[in-house]
């Protein structure tokens, strides 16, 4: 199958910076994709390289099959939803959304009615006499996304597309987007820094770190086998845990990860041998549904979270951690 | 910040207030009434008798004619190169980021900031010594450059409230480079280009120092004007002229005040 997108050795320098360093990626037709990473990690000039406000410094990229480099952005079939969503002041929303059309060549009355079903699907009809300035956040948010998917892009980027809503509005926009990404069956690309955005919509994730991708995969292996300390660390604040203490446990010297909820805190100190950790509890951190605890064993620094309810050692007691051997997982990356 | 919009102020501050404003527009109030005045010599007071015969005679003074034909034809192209320059290099410097691009901006603001003299000096020095003639187009050279600066510092500061992921939203869409620029960046920027545009023509119609040294023999209005001083024949003439060069020079102004006044500051406008 030929690849939606496909970055072969793609490299981008901004002078001596390297935000994208000879990278290499295939993303599949139809595939809900998260290019996750912290600020300045490359995730964004992917993103426009993908568009085309980018060239690549080295290596190439295709789009479905076709060379894109030198392409210029308004021959590309990618549709981008911006970040500051860059609504037309001067325009309502019904041209704004009509725009991609109008500069094709549509006639007007048919360029409207495909707005005016584009905003239905973004469940915003009748607001087409509106300007954008009349919106709110979420509306325009939607109005971006509408004046997007009216182009029927193979490829739709979105990038941020949730960072200025709030919570709630930020929830429900994460299923509308992907039911909306579902029932079109158009691929999305979409960066984002927040790494329970990236595990809960996307159908695969690649983690970005300096330039380079760290791991791709599903959303359970990036959180359950992290190839890398960085990914265990940035994806969901595993337990990052030295080869020495490793070795103890599985008998070989790599560094390993393990989840917060896959250790098992047991009143009372005294752990002998290999049955279970000592550690001392320096502070709880009370998150609702769970509880946090950050422990110090024997100078390492561990967190558990332990469902609400349950009994609870105090500050400064001695304790004893315990764990499954199957949930302590083994990086790629060696000692 | 105002705390109260609806205090009244106290009296002797209004009195200050329209003292002030009587004094910034009396005098021009006075030129208006002698231009109905039966003395042709002296600007004699009171008015020994009122007369509309001036606005006759100037409707046939052919170096009226000339003097504003050739006033309005040089404002006229001036604006237009301003309008193409300034536009034109406002985008570059807001638009993308190069060596010497806060030198540049410097430079192009720099002609309003030296006195017209300076510049008028300068061209001519530069016309001379490159054996150019005096012509209408020396004088729309010199009066472009401190129009450039008008429509330069309005259009740059409208680019800079528009968001630049707009432009590339456009690309995305679809839009190459010359349907971007009419159906996004234009509209955008059409009210500021305009207010920029009607300040550089009301700024060359009535500029004189520059125009001195550019102008060789020919007259426009303002140093006709002058001439006309010098030499009292008709002198009620000057006054009709001087109404007509206030209503063209205000209107555009006023016109441009009401576009722009959300927001923008006119830049420029103190010259």
């Amino acid at each position: 199958m030929t690849p939606a997108v496909s970055f072969q050795g793609v490299s981008r320098h901004f002078g001596a910076v390297k935000a994208v360093d000879a990278l290499s990626l295939d993303i599949q037709p139809g595939e809900f994709f998260a290019m996750l990473g912290p600020s300045g990690s490359g995730k964004t000039t992917c993103l426009r390289l993908i568009a085309g406000f980018e060239q690549p410094t080295a290596g190439s990229i295709s789009i479905f099959g076709e060379r894109a480099e030198g392409v210029p952005p308004y021959r590309r079939n990618v549709n981008t939803v911006f970040q500051d969503y860059a609504l037309f002041p001067h325009l309502n929303v019904l041209d704004n959304v009509a725009y991609g059309l109008m500069v094709k060549g549509t006639g007007k009355a048919e360029r409207h009615k495909a707005a005016e079903e584009a905003l239905a699907l973004v469940r915003l009809p009748g607001y087409g006499a509106r300007r954008p300035g009349q919106l709110s956040g979420g509306q325009r948010q939607r109005v971006a996304l509408a004046r997007a998917l009216v182009n029927q892009p193979k490829v739709l980027l979105l990038d941020e597309p949730l960072g200025a809503l709030d919570l709630k509005l930020r929830e429900d926009m994460q299923e509308e987007l992907k039911s909306l990404q579902k029932a079109l069956g158009i691929t999305f690309v979409f960066v984002t820094h927040d790494q329970g955005e990236a595990l809960s919509m996307a159908d695969r994730v690649a983690v970005f770190n300096e330039g380079r991708i760290a791991q791709v995969g599903a959303p359970q292996d990036i959180y359950q086998k992290p190839a890398t300390r960085f990914v265990a660390d940035f994806v969901g604040s595993s337990n990052v845990l030295p080869p020495d203490f490793v070795q103890r446990w599985s008998g070989q010297k790599r560094w390993g990860s393990l989840r917060p909820e896959a250790i098992r805190v047991n009143l009372g100190g005294g752990a002998k041998g290999n049955e279970g950790v000592a550690a001392r509890l320096v502070a709880t951190n009370y998150l609702g549904a769970t509880t946090r605890l950050a422990l110090d064993a024997d100078g390492l620094r561990l967190h558990a979270t332990v469902p609400a309810g349950s009994a609870l050692p105090r500050e400064g007691e001695q304790v004893t951690l315990s764990f499954n051997r199957e949930s302590l997982h083994l990086m790629e990356e060696g000692a | 910040m105002r705390s109260d919009r609806n205090a009244s102020a106290p009296l002797p501050l209004k009195v200050a207030a329209a003292c002030g404003l009587l004094f910034l527009h009396l005098p021009i109030l006075l030129i208006f009434v002698y231009a109905f005045t039966t003395e042709e010599k002296t600007f004699q007071w009171p008015l020994p008798g009122f007369t509309l015969q001036w606005f006759g005679v100037t409707w046939n003074r052919p170096d009226v004619w000339s003097a504003l034909s050739l006033s309005v034809r040089v404002a006229a192209i001036s604006t237009l190169i301003a309008l193409v320059l300034g536009t034109l290099c406002s985008a570059a410097v807001s638009r993308s980021k190069f060596f010497g691009r806060e030198t540049i901006s410097l430079l192009v603001i720099l002609p309003i900031a030296l006195p017209g003299i300076i510049t008028g000096i300068a061209l001519r020095s530069a016309f001379s010594l490159t054996d150019i003639p005096f012509s209408f187009w020396t004088i729309v050279l010199g009066h472009a450059t401190f129009c450039v600066v008008v429509v330069y510092n309005n259009a740059v500061a409208r680019f800079r409230r528009t968001s630049g992921s707009m432009i590339e939203a456009s690309y995305d869409l679809g839009a190459d480079g010359f349907q971007t620029f009419r159906h996004v960046v234009l509209p955008n920027i059409a009210t500021a280009l305009l207010a920029g545009g009607m300040l550089a023509f009301a700024l060359s119609f009535d500029e004189v120092i520059v125009t001195t040294f550019t102008a060789g023999q020919q007259q426009t209005v303002p140093i006709w004007m002058l001439e006309e001083l010098i030499r009292p024949r008709q002198r009620p003439v000057t006054n009709v002229v001087a109404m007509v060069v206030v209503m063209v020079t205000f209107l555009p102004i006023l016109l441009a005040y009401y576009l722009t006044r959300d927001g923008d500051q006119i830049a420029g406008s103190g010259k």
